[in-house]
């Protein structure tokens, strides 16, 4: 269609809903009403597509596939898609969640609607490409072009304080981004192209990796977020409509850890190798640290967000061990993480559009009136503390004994998070869904209505699967990550010399 | 069959969990049940019909580089015997709960928890691999939280339900760095890749937190602290009592009989590693050795029954650890077996008996039940014969093996561990006797006694007071207990263990129906011939037969052998304790049932140790957990709020308000700001292109 492949494809359809969505006009609650099924409908036709690229994709090969390159600003930065092991499955687990989102959205945003689904979709279509670009320069745009919708989901749609939220996020990725451009900029000055493929073959030298691994690493430890850069996260998601904190969980944390796999790993293994230390020990500070933090929180979902910086200390964690169960361990749980904290942010959101207060105090006792609603939760919140037989605890595990082969001692500390897990947790849990309920306004409160579980029960549903049977994910790394790993042990042994001169490396 | 056994079960608990509104409580508790016996039945004809062991791939888990992890049984004897121990015991407690519950309007839930337990427990003890043992290991320690939370109204039941998983937890980061270490040294967590393989490690070293350690002897130790936390050994025991808030069939089928005698199968699972690292064994016989005194004395000066029946519990564990722990496998292994029975027969009976005195647990309430519930107090006794060891029960030949074995080895820490174990048996003794005699002897206190219409505080509490000296209480009661002080009697309240506060005046004292006896007899039953029968086959002659290769010996281990060549009065000493212990408390509670204030009275400090537990609660309140909240404010508050924001984005942002003050509309004019930084970016990045030209390849 028009020489364009099946990934063109899942950029456009979004962009085609949030432009139908425009024209809406006439009467407000129609347009609201149209511009709902319009959204929820492009969201699903993504979906659908992604399935039908995902049939497509051969999960044995580790090189580039579905590839598309349109002529763009030159003929060293084109606009360039394709997807491998790394991205196809974060690209599913986008269009996956979108039209939960799309649905979460459904009677809890009564203003600007129309406004509002079409940054959502235009959001979509910035999340695919950061994940389809095969041309650095492609994939700032997209990287840097995303925050924009999600910076208006939380500046409009937000709650109280949600200009202080949306200038600290603005703040702390400025700083990263520009980083991250000179950083391109020098590469293209190196290597004479933006093209990933040629990049990856590319050889920097090992001085230059370290200034360009620090630059990427300044972008990429913002979106993680790493320690100690994380605190735009909690205001961020406090602020944030429950659909954007889904997202902002699911999706857009999860472009730090691909930045980090698509770029910083095989491009710049040298230096890589030689920050590992630093990565664990920003790592170990995030899980224990934060998880410690999210114990105190008063507000859920600003406990959820600690936890999610808790998680993403296990994604940097198993990264950089550079072994195969470190990273597949990594990618997993960036999946498992954005399903779960998605489903928990979710969660979250049925009780805030009942009893419009994120406050732990405020709540309790609801598994009386709530049983349905209790035992989604209790799913999700076992995902979250890592139980075998959930999601959460594959990937967290195989980081863990990556961790462990690549240092012991680092993994010994990054266990500590499976016992602060479940602290904070389960404490949320007791406190929120347990106990007596006393409250005199939570009496009416009611279960689930068939939205609600609509949503919510594809999403048990997963984490318990891919917990049982987590392979149609973790088997689609496998060749990628293999790939990465023969060129990252070839870079070393070429340059051990080179490695040892680095002045940070010890 | 294996696949029938272990995912009926499951299938049950699916039924009851998913169903349950639909199909009401009578279905759901029939089809559970159904189930489960249908397992029972198929365990004990694997049992039964021999010794080949096998192994049975169900699916793979999942595999990363070199790791893979299957979903497989392996079945073997030791496999066998826990088949037996956990599906019999669970049928008896699924068929037990139906009477007892009945007045429970979640049962559906109850039963699809029971179930689930009862199929996480059997993938733990069918597990083929490391892995699946964590998952069954979590499994249980996830029932273990809901089910003891099952009265999720209570403050008190949910504390102790997340201080159970908490503490596990903490054994479990044990068993999750033993599982790496396994994998790092071997290359493999299943089973069948790692015994074989024993030998060629058997000298390695690994260098782990700056210490050099023998390879063999840390993975043991990693992996017995997860053993520690799921069998409530000394330091990891403090969930255990606290446990005993759940409804208590639950407390007879999970802390009693199976959940916690995990960590000892996973010790015998494991022997072959364990017989090559003699340094570890050490630590498990003195970790051992201690729980069975601690608990013991503990146990010794507790009012709830449900908390004497922990105790013993817990130092029945430590007796099984001893026996690992010198070498015995099988000694420990029959132990865990005999154990099962009396134990879950003694949680049984007296849940029997708090049936019959409308949910009161304090003994100090209770008093001459025999003529009132005349089965129940001879089942008790057949239960309390079994545990002390009485000749010819089930107690009896494996208790005494133990004590034999620890005397008979020579590895360091033996003495302790036998000493130990002897004077637990004592203690032991006293303790069940005295929870006979307070229960079912004596004058009737609940029914003259005018006592405290809230005693409901007392039991699900902490029962602070002293035997015969109430109002002596330890202001150290729980924070989350402190709100129990009220106690509950709404209407609608589920009919959990203070639901009935009121109505002592007309209080008697009633027999359980039928469908709560009938389980008694028959662990009854097992309590006085599991020993007999069985005996030959664990420990005695026909033993190598009969285990084959599920227990490693090494060359150097004749510890079975040694146990009959133990000097006379090593032999007798168990019953002289058994007796001695007897005659005390029959001498403190019926014949001079003064004597007991007196003594606490006249040993205030030495009486209120034992009574707090040794403050373990306490002391872990004040080094863990209080200081652990304190951080964790400290990080949000000092250092993300003040340290990290203030220096960072606020004190940048306050600068940004400076500049930008006049933009109206700020969330719009920051997305201008926005756009217009990275349009820049991208023009400058292309204005630098036009500017070059071409750029020259560089590098290659």
């Amino acid at each position: 269609m028009f020489g364009l492949g099946i990934l063109s494809g899942l950029l456009i359809v979004p962009l085609c809903g949030a432009a139908f969505i425009l024209t809406l006009n006439g009467e407000a609650k129609a347009v609201a009403r149209n511009a709902r099924w319009a959204a929820l409908a492009t969201t699903l036709v993504t979906f659908l597509l992604s399935l039908v690229a995902w049939n497509r994709f051969d999960a044995t090969s580790p090189s580039f596939q579905l590839v598309e390159s349109h002529a763009w600003l030159t003929d060293t930065i084109r606009f360039k898609l394709g997807v491998d092991g790394f991205s196809i499955p974060l690209i599913l687990l986008t269009t996956f969640l979108m039209p939960f989102c799309i649905g979460a959205s459904w009677n809890a945003i009564e203003t600007r609607v129309k406004e509002y689904f079409v940054a959502f979709l235009v959001l979509e279509t910035t999340m695919i490409g950061v994940f389809q670009a095969l041309d650095l320069v492609l994939f700032y745009l997209f990287f840097e072009a995303g925050l924009i919708p999600m910076f208006l989901i939380i500046g409009i749609w937000g709650g109280k304080r949600r200009i202080y939220a949306s200038f600290k996020f603005f703040l702390y990725t400025l700083l990263g981004s520009v980083l991250m451009l000179l950083a391109i900029m020098a590469m293209y000055w190196q290597a004479g192209t933006t093209d990933i493929p040629t990049l990856l073959q590319t050889r920097f030298p090992a001085q230059m990796q370290t200034w360009l691994w620090l630059a990427f690493f300044a972008s990429f430890a913002v979106k993680m977020p790493m320690w100690p850069v994380h605190t735009w996260l909690p205001d961020a998601h406090v602020e944030a409509p429950t659909a954007g904190s889904v997202i902002l969980a699911g999706i857009l944390l999860k472009m730090g850890g691909y930045g980090f796999i698509r770029v910083s790993l095989p491009m710049l293994p040298d230096a890589s190798h030689a920050f590992a230390p630093l990565v664990f020990a920003l790592s170990i500070v995030a899980i224990i640290f934060t998880s410690l933090t999210a114990m105190m929180q008063t507000d859920i979902k600003k406990l959820i967000a600690y936890s999610s910086v808790a998680h993403m200390g296990f994604v940097t964690l198993g990264l950089f061990t550079l072994n195969e169960q470190g990273i597949q361990g990594a990618l997993f749980l960036m999946i498992s993480h954005g399903i779960v904290s998605g489903a928990l942010f979710l969660g979250v959101g049925v009780v805030y559009d009942r009893m419009h207060t994120r406050e732990i105090a405020a709540y309790g006792g609801l598994v009386k009136r709530m049983p349905l609603y209790a035992v989604a939760m209790m799913v999700f919140t076992m995902a979250n503390v890592g139980l075998p037989g959930t999601s959460g605890f594959v990937g967290e595990f195989l980081a863990m004994m990556g961790a462990f082969k690549a240092n012991p001692t680092v993994a010994f500390f990054s266990v500590f998070g499976i016992i602060l897990s479940a602290g904070y947790a389960l404490w949320l849990y007791a406190r929120v869904i347990y106990g007596k309920l006393e409250k005199p306004d939570l009496q009416g409160i009611l279960d689930l209505d068939t939205r609600e579980k609509l949503i919510l029960a594809p999403l048990v549903v997963l984490t318990i699967y891919y917990g049982v049977h987590p392979a149609p994910i973790l088997d689609v790394f496998a060749p990628s990550t293999e790939a990465l790993m023969t060129g990252i042990k070839a870079a070393l042994s070429n340059t051990q010399t080179a490695a040892a001169a680095l002045p940070l490396a010890r | 069959m294996y696949h029938a056994i272990v995912f009926f079960p499951l299938i049950g608990a699916l039924i009851a969990g998913l169903f349950g509104r639909f199909l009401g409580s009578r279905p759901c508790e029939y089809v559970t049940t159904a189930c489960l016996a249908f397992a029972a039945l198929l365990s004990w004809g694997v049992f039964l019909e021999g010794d080949h062991a096998v192994r049975v791939q169900v699916a793979n888990w999942f595999s990363a580089g070199d790791l893979t992890v299957d979903w497989a049984f392996r079945i073997d004897t030791l496999t066998k015997v826990m088949l037996v121990v956990v599906t019999t015991v669970s049928t008896l407690v699924h068929l037990y709960s139906i009477g007892y519950m009945e007045e429970d309007p979640h049962r559906p839930r109850f039963f699809a928890y029971l179930s689930l337990f009862t199929f996480a427990m059997l993938m733990l003890v069918t597990a083929d691999n490391l892995v699946q043992m964590f998952f069954g290991w979590e499994g249980v320690g996830l029932a273990s939280y809901l089910l003891i939370g099952f009265w999720y109204e209570k403050p008190s039941a949910n504390a102790a339900a997340m201080k159970a998983f908490i503490v596990n937890r903490v054994g479990d980061f044990g068993f999750s760095l033993g599982i790496f270490l396994v994998f790092v040294l071997f290359g493999s967590v299943a089973f069948d890749g790692i015994f074989p393989r024993v030998n060629e490690l058997k000298d390695a070293h690994f260098h782990f937190l700056g210490h050099d350690w023998h390879a063999l002897t840390l993975a043991c130790l990693l992996l017995f602290m997860g053993a520690m936390g799921k069998s409530a050994q000394f330091l990891l025991h403090t969930w255990l009592p606290d446990a005993m808030e759940g409804p208590t069939p639950v407390s007879a089928l999970i802390h009693a009989a199976t959940m916690v005698t995990a960590g000892v199968f996973m010790v015998a699972r494991l022997s072959p590693l364990f017989e090559l690292a003699p340094d570890a064994l050490v630590v498990v016989t003195v970790i051992g050795g201690i729980t069975a005194f601690f608990a013991a004395t503990v146990g010794l000066v507790q009012n709830d029954i449900k908390r004497v029946i922990a105790y013993s519990t817990c130092s029945q564990l430590g007796y099984m650890f001893v026996a690992l722990g010198v070498g015995a496998y099988s000694a420990g292994v029959f132990h865990l077996f005999t154990h099962a029975f009396f134990k879950a027969l003694l949680f049984l009976g007296a849940g029997s008996v708090i049936h019959a005195m409308h949910h009161e647990q304090d003994m100090r309430n209770m008093g001459n039940l025999r003529r009132y519930i005349p089965f129940t107090t001879a089942m008790m006794a057949i239960g309390t014969l079994a545990l002390i060891g009485f000749p010819y029960t089930a107690g009896y030949y494996s208790k005494d093996a133990i004590i034999e074995a620890a005397y008979a080895s020579t590895r360091p820490g033996h003495t302790l561990a036998f000493l130990a174990t002897v004077i637990a048996a004592f203690f032991t003794s006293f303790y069940s006797w005295r929870l006979f005699f307070l229960t079912f002897e004596g004058p009737a206190r609940w029914a003259a006694h005018d006592h405290h219409d809230d005693h409901a505080v007392s039991h699900s509490a902490h029962a602070h007071e002293a035997d015969g000296a109430p109002g002596h209480t330890e202001g150290v009661a729980h924070d989350a207990h402190g709100s129990d002080a009220e106690p509950a009697h709404r209407s609608d309240l589920v009919a959990d263990d203070h639901g009935h506060g009121h109505g002592h005046g007309e209080l008697k004292p009633h027999e359980s129906p039928l469908v709560m006896t009938i389980p008694l007899a028959v662990l009854a039953f097992g309590a006085l011939f599991a020993g007999l029968i069985f005996k030959d086959r664990f420990i005695g002659e026909g033993m190598d037969a009969f285990w084959g290769h599920a227990l490693a010996h090494g060359p150097d281990n004749h510890i079975m052998h040694d146990i009959h060549h133990v000097p006379a009065l090593v032999s007798a000493a168990p019953f002289i304790m058994l007796v001695a212990g007897f005659v005390l408390a029959f001498v403190m509670y019926i014949r001079r049932p003064k004597l007991p204030a007196a003594l606490a009275a006249q040993q205030p400090v030495l009486y209120r140790f034992l009574l707090n537990k040794w403050y373990f609660d306490e002391l872990y309140d004040r080094i863990f957990v209080r200081p652990a909240k304190d951080f964790g404010l400290f990080l949000w508050k000092q250092v993300d709020g003040k340290a990290i924001d203030g220096a960072g984005p606020d004190g940048i942002a306050a600068r940004v308000v400076d500049v930008t003050r006049g933009v109206v509309r700020l969330q719009t004019g920051y997305v201008y700001h926005y756009a217009f930084v990275m349009l820049i970016g991208v023009a400058a990045l292309i204005s630098w292109y036009m500017m070059t030209g071409l750029p020259k390849p560089v590098g290659h």
